[in-house]
């Protein structure tokens, strides 16, 4: 079977994003089918057999998600629908909901069929303020013809679907940071268990999915799960938003199946590494995701292929560096993010991150030591598995990684005095500049 | 000045409807401060003492989720907010380079404001639009793929939009 786009095939066209056109293109004939025709035991094993792993950055199986939440509760149940794609490198649910909304609101009713739900929030990142526009145009949209509401499309089914936008906070992409935000709390994780499909949004049973996993459901309906499991590899199948970002010549979003080489998604696809450059080191799946030398870089974009290579598929976040890189100023710049982002409950991401930032600054601008290089490693150690969330862990995965395959910078670096950026800024520096800003 | 505070009544109609999405009070918070930045034009003290007030619940816990997160508009914060995307793609493209010439063009740095109140400058985290680095965010607009002209023509266009010429 070729290959056919079901996020972006239609993304240049003007009116792409209205109802009309998307019902033109048979949009929300599956949603339809799942309210008059399914069972929700059907459609949660369907989306099972079809092996749809999350989008988000975890890649956990999405029928199996479903299947956590309690089938006889008194309690209301809740989607969560995670819109707030703050992982650093990755811009493609912005493009779903801004070009697509109805592809996602589609997903969100066989969704919320399937498990019992009769309430989805949908929790988009503050900053994108044109993509809430678009989303809430689309939502009273549909409301106004009877898709969402009461008696959706025309079944005895009820289903609300309100939009929350955030604030600007990196944690709130966190599954439980976001359900509490959504709670109108400060975004800080929870403790798991209780896990969200048990104890989650409001004390209630929910689910929490990914904008481009809920966009997936229409498509897996349409041709059937078998068919939907034959595109990419047999474990981690299905159509995939890779975003490219970075020193290529094409940055952008690409529609591939999952499993697509890394070295063809950056030379073909985003036009290669940029100004005719050679590569030097590829994150690719968003800046959480360990470090891959330009040697690495013959893998798969799968979870497992990436998993076996000693990384991730992430949110495919692939953020491309050239060989004019410097990776101790590379190294400073994710610390900075993950420090500024650490919500400050746990005292090893707190800290650690603090730390991880201070030791990247004091090598970038001459002050490094030897020895701090097996200390970013000994920060690591103490902050990955030791928390409430996994933060600390994005930002040691990176911080490590970086360090240990890249030795020959950070010598460099101490050796002479700062980064190459430092000491070009600073000629006369011999070290320990008090106006580093 | 708290007493001179209150929501226009188009506001608090968007507020009693906000009231009815959510099971409880306080998870309308959020959208509430939108309503309350939209309608002040910022959030400062007396702001958030009046949507305490209005949605009864604690100001400390107001004050606590408003500062917690970085998106809102805060008191003291130029006309144009010009937020510039600092994390590694837009790094890699330009950032540095942008910030480099706001600071240049207006004479002010990170977390400063311009003596004529236009501009604030500030460096941010992540906006999600790395395939258009270096990218500001300038209050709800984008301004994607940007060279160093194109900063100098955005901090026109502001100036002229602002009525106040080359100030």
């Amino acid at each position: 079977m070729s290959f056919r786009k079901i996020f972006t095939q239609h993304i240049h066209e003007e009116k792409c994003h209205s109802l009309s056109f998307y019902q033109k293109n048979g949009g929300y004939e599956q949603a339809r089918k799942s309210l008059h025709d399914w069972q929700p035991d059907d459609l949660i094993e369907t989306v099972k057999a079809a092996n749809l792993r999350g989008r988000g950055g975890a890649g956990f199986p999405t029928g199996v998600k479903w299947g956590f939440v309690p089938k006889n509760t008194d309690k209301p149940k809740y989607l969560a629908v995670n819109a707030d794609e703050s992982e650093p490198g990755t811009f493609k649910d912005r493009l779903i909901m801004e070009k697509n909304p109805h592809l996602l609101l589609e997903g969100i009713i066989i969704s919320c069929k399937a498990v019992g739900i009769h309430h989805a929030y949908i929790y988009i990142r503050g900053e994108f303020v044109f993509a809430a526009n678009r989303l809430q145009n689309a939502i009273d949209r549909a409301y106004s013809e009877g898709i969402l509401g009461e008696n959706c499309l025309g079944s005895d089914f009820t289903l609300d679907v309100t939009l929350h936008r955030g604030a600007g906070a990196y944690i709130c992409g966190e599954e439980t940071g976001m359900l509490s935000s959504l709670e109108g709390d400060r975004g800080q994780p929870k403790l798991k268990p209780p896990f969200p499909a048990v104890e989650g949004l409001f004390g209630c049973p929910t689910v929490v999915n990914n904008v481009e996993t809920l966009a997936n459901l229409p498509y897996i309906l349409e041709i059937g799960a078998e068919a939907y499991g034959k595109i990419g590899p047999e474990k981690s199948p299905g159509p995939k938003l890779f975003c490219v970002s970075g020193h290529v010549e094409k940055p952008g979003v690409f529609e591939l199946p999952m499993g697509i080489s890394l070295r063809t998604l950056i030379d073909e696809h985003a036009g290669g590494v940029w100004k005719g450059r050679k590569l030097k080191a590829v994150i690719p799946g968003g800046s959480s995701a360990h470090v891959l030398r330009a040697d690495e870089c013959d893998v798969d974009m799968d979870i497992e292929s990436l998993a076996a290579a000693g990384t991730m598929l992430g949110s495919a976040g692939v953020i491309v560096m050239d060989e004019t890189t410097c990776m101790v100023d590379a190294l400073l710049n994710i610390m900075r993010f993950y420090h500024h982002e650490s919500c400050g409950q746990c005292t090893p991401c707190r800290e650690g991150t603090g730390w991880l930032e201070k030791i990247a600054h004091r090598i970038a601008i001459g002050e490094g030591r030897m020895e701090d290089m097996d200390l970013v490693t000994e920060v690591c150690d103490r902050m990955v598995g030791k928390t409430i969330c996994a933060l600390a862990d994005a930002a040691a995965f990176p911080a490590e990684s970086i360090v240990n395959k890249f030795r020959e910078d950070f010598v460099a670096a101490i050796e002479n005095g700062g980064s190459p950026a430092w000491i070009k800024r600073h000629p006369a520096s011999t070290g320990g500049a008090a106006t580093h800003v | 000045m708290t007493e001179t505070l209150a929501f226009s009544s188009e506001a608090m109609k968007k507020y009693e409807w906000l009231l009815t999405r959510y099971p409880t009070r306080q998870a309308a918070l959020l959208p509430t401060l939108r309503i309350a930045e939209s309608e002040f034009g910022e959030l400062g003290v007396p702001q958030m003492r009046y949507v305490a007030d209005l949605m009864e619940i604690p100001p400390a816990l107001v004050f606590g989720v408003v500062t917690f997160y970085t998106h809102y508009r805060r008191a003291g914060v130029g006309t144009y907010h010009l937020q510039v995307c600092s994390t590694l793609s837009c790094a890699l493209r330009g950032a540095g380079d942008v910030v480099q010439r706001i600071t240049e063009r207006l004479g002010i740095g990170t977390g400063e404001t311009s003596e004529c109140g236009l501009f604030t400058l500030s460096k941010v985290e992540c906006l999600g639009s790395c395939d258009t680095a270096p990218v500001i965010q300038c209050n709800d607009d984008y301004h994607e793929g940007l060279s160093l002209e194109d900063v100098d023509a955005l901090i026109q266009q502001l100036r002229d939009e602002a009525g106040k010429g080359s100030a």
